[in-house]
């Protein structure tokens, strides 16, 4: 009975979707305020439905309705409540209801924003997110019913939502298969919400721009009203990816966080078009350039969470063939190609209206630096994008499959993450409108000295690697102009304002918390870049078996193998296989380690859970590879030190304390005047957002 | 005396000879007795990618079938082959698709020279766009004096703007 109710449910909420879009369109040709109001409250309703549709899916699985193919995929008797919640999102049907369920919260969200000066966009808003959306829960209800259930027809076991034949029971196997048990790690519980909230929500900065280009309101309106709703996205969008690594780095147990899989990639891809769109509307909003530019970065962008959606969820990655195997692939490449047709047509056809209001003035202004940066972000995502592709396509057309893998990446990306870095430290510096050479340069002489005595003290202390040299020079640049520029600022008020340094830096940062918060994440950025290249130019590690007593060494540390244990949970359905280790740093003991496997009864599967003893240095990290059964025979680990790679973790901190510095909610900022007439020489002279 | 400093230095040439032989003979034997580590073996398995599952390399894959060929890389580095040759058995028998690159032959090329030619194609157009925006301007500052132009020189200039973003901040 339930299952019925639930895709009821779900069947109700595509129609309204599909009627809200509809009615949006039909009632702004029409010119009828009664039609766009109802479509706007079918829009409130989608969320409402679609939360009754997921209750049904969250007691199925928490009630171990097995006789639910999805929920017999997912759940098994032995997982405690809080997991048979989150698998939810841990198979394919329920992600894309998941998916629905963030977007409709995202679109319902807008559309009880106040409209009073911009409710031209209103209905093009509804209908861009109802077609988003509708294509979201039809793919749901069409394809992936995560209702779908078992029959007995005579004996034989079939999948189907409906009764297949009149005679056919219902059939309910004892346990389910049980989630993946890489999935039931804290941090892929919270990692895919948090890179689905980030997908989409830049549906809707996605959706004003159309709507600004189907009106024709194209001034910098679209891009204030969504200002914040970018910085959410963006920040959900990071935060997911910054998770999944550390989950990568925990579960995975290959010593690492990033490995350039697609499935990664698929993920990273709208980020950096994302970044990009961040920076590229400061120049629209304070120069009126570039207006042609904002909207292809973020027709892109949206394009990108479509179709990284569409890389992950289609089997696309493991074969071409897969792809067209299921509906779910080619639906989604008809969507995203059908979207981005329509959009680069609108953009055509706006063209000349989003002339640029001013001109470019010097290389070395604000605007050109970060049209600069912009290059550099789609470089990179040239670089990802062929890289996830052309495997794709060799598979394809010459029958071969290849691997592309981390050192294509690596080499391709490396100069350009130095150019990023690079212009993270001069551009925040340099003016908008006009820079010079020497204006830069009085500015930021201090930080690149600085950032040189670092360097070849460096040199002389820690490593003679000139590709780690000329990074640790340009993170050094980074942090010391960065910094500087907030003295610089706080000690200009303390002079006009008499204020104390603390209330003047205080102030300043209060008052334009978008400029400041942007710069604690590019210190943020510098420190994961530390990070970075720690355990990108200096991992080391090294495998041996040893017996009890004896030791593994690697570099100033020794692992000495004590003893090894293997029990049974019954309960958790689980193998544990615990060794002890006893770690040495120069020859004193430093403590003991838990490197562990963790095997899971209900989906044969091993989960390698390192022994991990972190400091600012570096972090130990060592793995139980395998182990003879009786421990005095010996076991096997493997041993990595990756330097400095918790400057990673703690850049992600402040990453995150940066964004919430910027994006938090003041008053609505979307309320505030539209931008005053500012004549073009005022403009010109203004230095920073 | 003299004679027997030659002895002496005969002796010793001998004897270095000698040393020298065995060392020669004891490397041999070694290098025939040793099994290879763990990590000469994943030196090389780190380079090259799980032929059966998706994007992982050979050194980290925890499946069985992954422990196997480890060590079938152990065999034949203690049999003496080197790293290419090993490489090259594994492409040989499971194709291209266990190199963490593709070899750059033929049609594989494409990966290599797309990305280069797309974001110098970029560049391209960045640079000739800022050459077309920065032209008016050009004949602007001709035409009369522009006001901008001149670099804020002080401090009290910078303290100005600074006061005035805050203020006039939207």
């Amino acid at each position: 009975m339930l299952p019925e109710f639930g895709y009821g449910v779900l069947l109700v909420s595509f129609i309204v979707t599909v009627y809200s879009g509809f009615a949006a369109w039909y009632g702004v040709q029409n010119k009828s305020a009664s039609l766009v109001e109802s479509a706007r409250r079918a829009q409130l309703l989608t969320f409402p439905l679609l939360t009754i549709a997921a209750g049904v899916l969250i007691y199925l699985l928490v009630n171990d309705h097995y006789e639910v193919s999805f929920v017999y995929e997912v759940t098994s008797r032995s997982m405690p409540t809080y997991l048979k919640v989150t698998a939810w999102w841990g198979g394919q049907a329920g992600s894309l209801l998941f998916w629905a369920w963030l977007l409709a919260m995202f679109t319902s969200a807008v559309t009880i924003r106040k409209w009073d000066r911009d409710l031209e966009f209103l209905p093009w808003v509804i209908v861009v997110s109802a077609i988003t959306l509708a294509f979201f829960i039809g793919m749901v209800v069409f394809y992936e019913n995560p209702f779908t259930r078992f029959w007995d027809v005579g004996g034989e076991v079939v999948p189907s939502f409906f009764a297949p034949s009149a005679t056919a029971t219902v059939f309910t196997p004892q346990d389910g298969q049980g989630l993946n048990p890489l999935l039931r790690h804290p941090g892929m519980v919270i990692h895919p919400p948090m890179l689905y909230l980030g997908f989409v929500s830049f549906v809707i900065p996605y959706a004003f721009a159309m709507a600004a280009l189907i009106t024709g309101r194209t001034d910098d309106r679209w891009i204030r009203i969504t200002r914040r709703w970018t910085l959410w996205a963006w920040l959900f969008l990071s935060m997911g990816l910054v998770l999944g690594g550390r989950w990568a780095y925990d579960v995975l147990g290959w010593g690492g966080y990033w490995g350039w899989d697609p499935v990664e990639i698929a993920a990273f891809m709208p980020w950096l078009t994302g970044t990009a769109f961040l920076h590229s509307v400061m120049i629209q909003e304070k120069r009126g350039l570039l207006k042609h530019w904002n909207m292809i970065l973020i027709i892109l962008t949206y394009a990108l969470v479509v179709f990284g959606t569409f890389l992950t969820r289609s089997g696309v990655l493991s074969s071409v063939h897969a792809f067209a195997n299921s509906p779910i692939g080619p639906l989604f490449m008809g969507f995203v190609s059908l979207t981005l047709i329509a959009s680069v047509a609108l953009l055509i056809k706006r063209w000349p209206e989003l002339k640029s209001e001013t001109e470019m003035k010097s290389m070395l202004s604000r605007e050109a630096l970060f049209l600069l940066n912009n290059l550099l972000f789609i470089g990179i995502l040239i670089v990802c994008f062929w890289g996830v592709i052309s495997p794709l396509a060799s598979e394809l057309f010459t029958g071969t499959k290849i691997t592309v893998g981390p050192p294509y990446y690596e080499r391709a990306t490396g100069p350009l993450f130095a150019g990023l870095l690079f212009l993270m430290a001069i551009a925040p510096l340099s003016a908008w409108g006009h820079s010079t050479v020497q204006t830069l340069g009085r500015v930021l002489w201090k930080s690149a000295l600085a950032a040189s005595i670092l360097t070849v003290v460096l040199v002389f202390t820690y490593t003679k690697n000139i590709y780690a040299l000329i990074g640790f020079f340009l993170i050094s640049f980074v942090l010391f102009a960065t910094v500087h520029e907030f003295w610089r600022g706080a000690n200009a008020r303390m002079k006009t304002q008499n204020e104390n340094f603390f209330a003047a830096l205080g102030r300043l940062m209060g008052r334009n918390r978008r400029r400041y918060g942007g710069y604690i994440i590019h210190i943020s950025m510098a420190l994961m870049a530390i990070g970075i290249l720690g355990i990108e130019i200096f991992q080391m590690e090294t495998q041996g078996t040893v017996a009890s007593g004896e030791s593994l060494e690697l570099s100033e540390y020794r692992v000495e193998y004590r003893e090894l244990a293997s029990w049974d949970d019954f309960g958790a359905g689980v193998n544990y296989t615990r060794s002890v280790v006893d770690i040495y740093e120069n020859g004193i003991f430093i403590g003991q380690l838990f490197p562990r496997i963790d095997y899971y009864y209900d989906s044969q599967q091993n989960m390698t859970i390192p022994g991990q003893h972190a400091t600012l240095k570096d972090d130990l990290y060592i793995l139980l590879v395998d182990w003879q059964p009786t421990s005095n025979e010996g076991a096997t680990f493997k041993v990595y030190v990756n330097p400095l790679v918790n400057w990673m973790w703690i850049g992600s901190l402040t990453f995150l304390f940066g964004l919430m510095f910027a994006a938090w909610p003041d008053k609505d900022p979307a309320d505030e005047p539209v931008r005053r007439k500012v004549s073009a020489g005022d403009r010109q002279t203004s230095a920073a957002d | 005396m003299k004679n027997y400093k030659l002895r002496i230095t005969n002796y010793a040439l001998f004897a270095l000879v000698l040393i020298a032989l065995t060392g020669l003979f004891y490397q041999t034997a070694s290098a025939q007795d040793t099994t290879p580590t763990d990590d000469d073996v994943n030196a090389i398995a780190k380079q090259l990618y799980c032929p059966v599952c998706e994007n992982t390399p050979l050194d980290v894959c925890p499946t069985e079938a992954c422990r196997q060929w480890r060590e079938l890389i152990r065999q034949m580095l203690a049999e003496g082959k080197t790293e290419q040759e090993i490489k090259d058995y594994f492409v040989a028998n499971y194709g291209a698709r266990v190199l963490s690159e593709p070899p750059r032959t033929g049609f594989n090329w494409l990966v290599y020279i797309v990305p280069p030619v797309l974001i110098l194609v970029g560049a391209y157009i960045l640079f000739n766009s800022f050459r077309a925006w920065i032209k008016p301007r050009a004949v602007e500052s001709v035409s009369g004096p522009v006001k901008e132009a001149k670099p804020s020189s002080s401090d009290d200039e910078y303290v100005k703007r600074l006061e005035e973003e805050l203020k006039n901040r939207k």
